[in-house]
């Protein structure tokens, strides 16, 4: 077993995954429901990636849950995504020195 | 105004942030597999998603066939077909074959997810101006964990794992506040995902999210159909 081979049968599927049907569709696609599922199919992946793994993204439920709130909250407030992104690190960051004094 | 690749490049610096923490962390898992440093940025330079290396890795390490290997990528990565076509709809009209066998090399959650959520047609130079700072973050996160891994204090690699979920939910938010279509989708899809990874833990990840947008995106095609009518956004 060659370990360029494998790097090369690794990255070969996952391009042609992409590929081929990125180059194969040309035409806009005619059928209203089709064109609905392919308007709705970003933030249903988006959103089963981020329920609930999300939760566990930082090794503690408990900043990750501090994290998604304020994600959650400047999202809404329409922020850019960057700003959204690094705050919600930030805050996962604080809750984490915060929480240990926080026992109750 | 700015040029599209300069947008492309600005749009693209979230997500080479986030990258940079998960590569980090895919760099940390390779070399501990027993790969060099150079064979991890390899893997990321010419693969670009992370389940799909970790797998890989995995069987790398294992000594797994090479059919193995091609039907694990096969059915972690299936989603990206899922998005290619949906990207398809969106480009505009000089993105030709050349153009679209370039940028599809380019098409991970990420970009797939920041390339939609543009207003209108999008353009090949836009594409190359994401897929560069995506790529070079994804690189050089992979280059940093395999060879310094260990230096950073822990607290701080954990916290920046929450850094490319945030930034999915500043994209799913904004829309969903103004079409029940999308808030509905976005409340089935997060339904789905959790019955797989509570109830069904069997079924793969990368299945349980395919079959969880799929389940979510055709219900909000047949209960609010008009969305994606004009071509905009709802």
């Amino acid at each position: 077993m060659s370990l360029a081979v494998y790097i090369a049968v690794m990255a070969g599927v996952t391009y042609l995954i992409r590929m081929i049907p990125f180059a194969a569709f040309r035409k806009q696609i005619k059928s209203r429901f089709f064109r609905s599922f392919l308007y709705y199919v970003p933030y249903a992946v988006l959103t089963a990636m981020t329920v609930p793994a999300i939760f566990y993204s930082t090794g503690s439920v408990a900043t990750a849950a501090f994290g998604t709130a304020v994600a959650l909250v400047l999202a809404y407030m329409d922020m850019p995504l960057i700003v959204v992104a690094l705050a919600a690190s930030a805050a996962a960051l604080a809750a984490g020195w915060i929480l240990p004094f926080l026992r109750f | 105004m700015k040029s599209p690749f300069a947008k492309g490049l600005f749009d693209g610096i979230p997500i080479a942030l986030g990258y940079l923490s998960v590569s980090f962390g895919f760099g940390i898992l390779a070399v501990r597999s027993g790969l060099t440093t150079l064979a991890s940025v390899m893997i990321s330079a010419s693969n670009l998603t992370s389940a799909g290396q970790a797998a890989g890795i995995g069987i790398i390490a294992a000594g797994g066939s090479y059919l193995e290997m091609a039907l694990t990528q096969l059915v972690i990565n299936l989603r990206y077909g899922l998005m290619s076509i949906s990207l398809s709809q969106k480009l505009d009209g000089t993105f030709n074959t050349p153009r679209r066998l370039i940028a599809a090399y380019g098409i991970t959650d990420e970009i797939f997810a920041v390339a939609s959520a543009q207003k209108g047609l999008i353009t090949a130079r836009y594409m190359y101006g994401l897929i560069s700072v995506s790529t070079f973050g994804w690189c050089l996160g992979t280059f940093l964990g395999a060879s310094a891994g260990a230096l950073l204090p822990s607290s701080l690699t954990n916290a920046m794992g929450i850094v490319l979920y945030a930034m999915f939910i500043a994209i799913v938010v904004p829309p969903a506040k103004k079409s029940r279509g999308v808030l509905a989708v976005a409340g089935v899809a997060a339904f789905c995902s959790m019955v797989f990874r509570y109830l069904l833990p069997q079924v793969g990840g990368g299945f349980a999210i395919i079959l969880s947008a799929i389940i979510a995106a055709v219900a909000g095609a047949l209960a609010f159909p008009a969305a994606g009518e004009e071509g905009e956004r709802a």
